[in-house]
């Protein structure tokens, strides 16, 4: 599989206090484990995304622990209420051990 | 019914498919055989979960149930001593009900997120949030389904 590239939208500005949306995407899959394959009819097994956190300066921010019920290139939006300039650290886990991140800097004002 | 031979060992064949296809698929349910009360039940550890407070979004009819957008919004000051905990998503027509669970912090400033998810068929989406002080509140949302999600 190609590797998997995580797309995240966090606004570069923002003033002290203001809750903030983020967006983010990653392109994986997500094969549930309940699908066969067309030829020999064997289930293909189970390779998901299945936890997502977000931290804020080292700080857990927002988590979520992943099911194959989730859709294709999983894509969460959530809210982070800023008061700090800083860096955000987005990181997915695979099935298969493997995990991807990404980091995003917000500059806060006042 | 007249039966010849030849069509009673088709019989027998397409019966004996059946059940070896049968076998090989319950284990893979069996991992995590619950109901959507199953779940709900082991997330509050037996608490009743409120109405209120959690307000699910979900389209009255999605097409297509391979993503079907799910927003949910917690009311909640989010402050360190009250806050939302974490969020149970289920989907109780799905072959194992369990979506997701979000967890939060008190840097979350709202409870709300949004995710894209599957749906088998047409069935009651879910959202049980668990308060900081152990009060749980849910919401549920009836969405019909054209095409299932899970393929198979």
């Amino acid at each position: 599989m190609a590797k998997a590239k995580p797309r995240v939208k966090v606004p570069s500005k923002a003033k002290a206090g203001e809750i903030i949306t983020i967006k983010t995407l990653i392109n994986h899959k997500m094969e549930s484990g309940f699908r066969k394959d067309k030829k020999s009819g064997e289930l293909i097994p189970q390779q998901i995304i299945n936890k997502f956190t977000a931290e804020f300066n080292g700080k857990p921010v927002f988590s979520a622990d992943v099911r194959p019920a989730v859709s294709a290139n999983p894509y969460f939006q959530f809210k982070v209420k800023v008061s700090e300039s800083g860096t955000f650290k987005f990181t997915w886990v695979d099935d298969d051990g493997s995990t991807y991140s990404t980091e995003k800097k917000i500059k806060v004002e006042g | 019914m007249n039966v010849t031979r030849r069509q009673a060992l088709g019989l027998g064949a397409g019966a004996a498919a059946v059940l070896v296809a049968g076998t090989a698929v319950v284990p893979a349910f069996a991992k995590e055989k619950q109901t959507a009360d199953d779940a709900i039940k082991a997330f509050t550890g037996g608490a009743e979960a409120k109405s209120g407070k959690v307000s699910l979004t979900t389209p009255e009819i999605a097409e297509n149930g391979n993503t079907v957008p799910v927003t949910f919004d917690v009311e909640s000051p989010m402050t360190s001593d009250d806050h939302v905990a974490e969020v149970l998503v289920l989907a109780d027509g799905n072959p194992r009900p369990g979506v997701a669970t979000f967890h939060f912090s008190e840097l979350s400033g709202e409870a709300s997120a949004s995710t894209r998810i599957r749906l088998a068929k047409t069935q009651n989406v879910i959202a049980v949030a668990k308060m900081s002080n152990g009060d749980f509140y849910m919401d549920k949302k009836l969405v019909k389904v054209t095409i299932g999600g899970c393929g198979g």
